[in-house]
């Protein structure tokens, strides 16, 4: 190791888990080996994964336990209604706060936050301005090739950490239409929340049989699982202080085994479980190519 | 409440065209990966901008330059080299979206009008307002994603003029938000200006009929006498829970024609057409059947002024208004799929 000790992070339930599931999944992180849970809803508005209650005892519980809790908001903000839930978030958050959508950095700026993956930071300049109103920390866009990240790391403000998505299903686009629903032929105001039925998206497929993407309402992932467990010295090399970890709901905590095990074990072969999702992993935005390729 | 239409130009001849049609404005990019249609063949030298923007201003129409995609390390230098230019040319607003290339524009030719481009991502008024009181940003282009209703309140929450799409290809996913071309491709709208890029394609001619594939990706097979579209990845079908359908968006065009009236009254400055990769006369068609609408619509209002134009019905129609069915002919037949949608105005869409 050179030196830093790299943090593993949980990424917020980007799916709609039946309530007992998340309390039970963030009862089990109590536990775990990670370092930064991130709490709340950044897929859907109308979602409920828990109770607006629950959060705080959810929140309390894993702070007991060692962990920092941040809470995310919503990457697509447009109804006058999810901006007054972001404004709730944001008052009662205590500066544990994700920000998502510029309107967050508007309201919160000056207090501190953590600039999401959602947020388009690209260069020095867009991550000095954001670092100025606020941010103590930067989750990097998926798209971004490892070398840009490491040249925004050689360059970064003060103070402030880098985080990585590591580990699953990419988040790759919103819209204002939710395909889950329309998938079952129905309206979005009338969804029945059918996206309940599905705990890791839907996968959909190309015509050859091909796992491509995944539906999560108004979000598009990847279908193959981004995997970064190999590329930890790399990560480590380029300024990276965070992995997160995005939950699925099968085989979490041997994922964080695995990604514990690379971290702290140079040169480690981690034991990974078989993925348990169609689509495989890939792994190809890392050097600047497609991002469903895959060196392994 | 008159819209100002403005229309795309990928070259020259498209921005006579439109100028020659009525547009109000045009706007252009310059050559290489600085905006979102970085296609080849396509966008201006500094030369051609310069007879353009001559072209142009001769006849009272105005100039916008489109630098919107978000630079890295690596191609910071060509988007302040492209602001500069910009600047130089004396172009009539510069249209960006990364906030590292406002602070620069703002700090450096603070006298440079700038708009937000679509590919900002800005859906509410708190994040334009970010953009307003940061860098002074007087227009914003929304992203197809509100409806009319949400349109109208945002208007009603900023100072900044708003700007919208009224034709032309849809994006299905948020602008600026969409990583979906570079995870098939390596290559996407915020990074390199591209979606779903030509050099990717790859058409095959196959028993099961004819494919079309993104960097090996089957997006689209069609059988024999189907019409065949360009391989957008959004627009490809696809299998779900074992249907094959356009899972995420059918190869459609986006036309506001019906909600024209209820977007001037809701305060929305601009229409915005999409489209500089299309030739010169598909732009001087396009700009013109909507110079005439616009006209028709203004000529509606003023004919039946008050409150029947707020736009109250709830699907975001209006009454008094029904565009001219050769209109709508007209622009169908123009249309990527031959069929056009109100896209997210209308919200059943979403």
């Amino acid at each position: 190791m050179n030196g830093h000790r790299m943090k593993l992070a949980v990424g917020p339930i980007l799916y709609l888990w039946e309530r007992r599931a998340a309390l039970d999944f963030y009862a089990a992180l109590c536990d775990a080996p990670v370092d930064i849970v991130y709490l709340g809803e950044v897929v859907c508005s109308k979602r409920r994964v828990l109770q607006r209650e629950d959060w705080p005892m959810v929140a309390h519980a894993l702070e007991n336990a060692g962990k920092e809790v941040v809470y995310s908001t919503l990457a697509l903000i447009e109804a006058e209604s999810e901006l007054a839930t972001m404004v709730r978030i944001v008052d009662t958050s205590g500066g544990r706060l994700e920000a998502n959508d510029m309107a967050v950095v508007q309201y919160a700026a000056g207090r501190p936050f953590v600039a999401g993956p959602h947020l388009n930071i690209y260069n020095d300049a867009t991550l000095q301005w954001m670092a100025a109103h606020g941010a103590r920390r930067w989750v990097a866009p998926v798209e971004l090739p490892l070398a840009t990240i490491a040249a925004l790391g050689a360059a970064r403000p003060a103070g402030l950490e880098i985080e990585v998505f590591a580990y699953g299903r990419l988040p790759l686009a919103f819209s204002a239409r939710c395909f889950t629903a329309r998938s079952h032929d129905l309206p979005k105001d009338d969804c029945g929340f059918i996206c309940g039925n599905y705990p890791d998206g839907i996968t959909l497929f190309s015509r050859d049989d091909q796992p491509f993407l995944t539906l999560n309402g108004i979000q598009t992932q990847s279908a193959a699982v981004q995997n970064l467990s190999d590329n930890v010295a790399e990560l480590r090399a380029a300024g990276v202080d965070i992995l997160r970890l995005s939950p699925q709901s099968r085989d979490f905590a041997a994922v964080i085994h695995a990604f514990r095990t690379a971290l702290d074990t140079t040169g480690a072969v981690a034991t990974f479980p078989e993925p348990s999702l169609p689509g495989g992993y890939c792994d190809g935005y890392l050097r600047g190519e497609a991002g469903i390729e895959h060196a392994g | 409440m008159s819209l100002e239409l403005v229309c795309p130009a990928g070259t020259l001849p498209a921005l006579r065209a439109a100028v020659d049609h009525g547009a109000d404005a045009v706007y252009i990019g310059f050559r290489g990966a600085t905006n979102a249609r970085n296609f080849p063949g396509l966008n201006f030298s500094e030369v051609e901008a310069a007879t353009g923007i001559r072209y142009a201003h001769a006849r009272g129409v105005r100039v916008f330059v489109a630098l919107n995609i978000y630079p890295s390390p690596a191609t910071w230098q060509i988007g302040t080299e492209t602001i500069d230019r910009a600047a130089r040319l004396g172009v009539d607003a510069l249209i960006l979206a990364d906030p590292g290339l406002m602070r620069y524009a703002a700090d450096r030719h603070p006298a440079l009008r700038l708009h937000l481009s679509v590919q900002g991502s800005a859906t509410n008024w708190r994040a334009i307002e970010l953009y307003r009181r940061e860098f002074g940003i007087q227009r914003a282009v929304l992203p197809r994603v509100l409806s009319v209703t949400q349109v109208a309140r945002l208007v009603k929450r900023t100072a900044v003029e708003i700007e919208v799409f009224g034709f032309g290809s849809l994006c299905v996913m948020v602008e600026g938000r969409c990583a979906l071309s570079s995870y098939a491709t390596g290559h996407s709208p915020n990074s390199q200006g591209v979606c779903s890029p030509a050099h990717a394609v790859r058409w095959d001619e196959t028993p099961a009929g004819r494919e079309s594939r993104l960097n090996g990706i089957l997006i689209d097979r069609y059988a024999p006498g189907e019409a065949a579209g360009y391989p957008t990845l959004c627009k490809g079908r696809f299998r779900v829970n074992d249907v094959v359908f356009h899972a995420l968006e059918e190869p459609t065009s986006l036309n506001a024609l019906d909600v024209l009236p209820t977007l001037a009254a809701s305060g929305v400055k601009a229409i915005k057409v999409e489209g500089r990769q299309r030739s010169p006369a598909y732009v001087g068609q396009v700009t013109g059947l909507l110079r005439r609408a616009l006209d028709l619509c203004a000529a509606a209002a003023r004919a039946a002024p008050g409150d029947e134009l707020t736009g109250n019905a709830s699907d975001g129609s209006i009454e008094p208004w029904a565009p001219p069915a050769d209109l709508l002919a007209a622009l169908d037949a123009l249309a990527e799929g031959r069929t056009h949608t109100l896209g997210a105005y209308h919200r059943p869409w979403q």
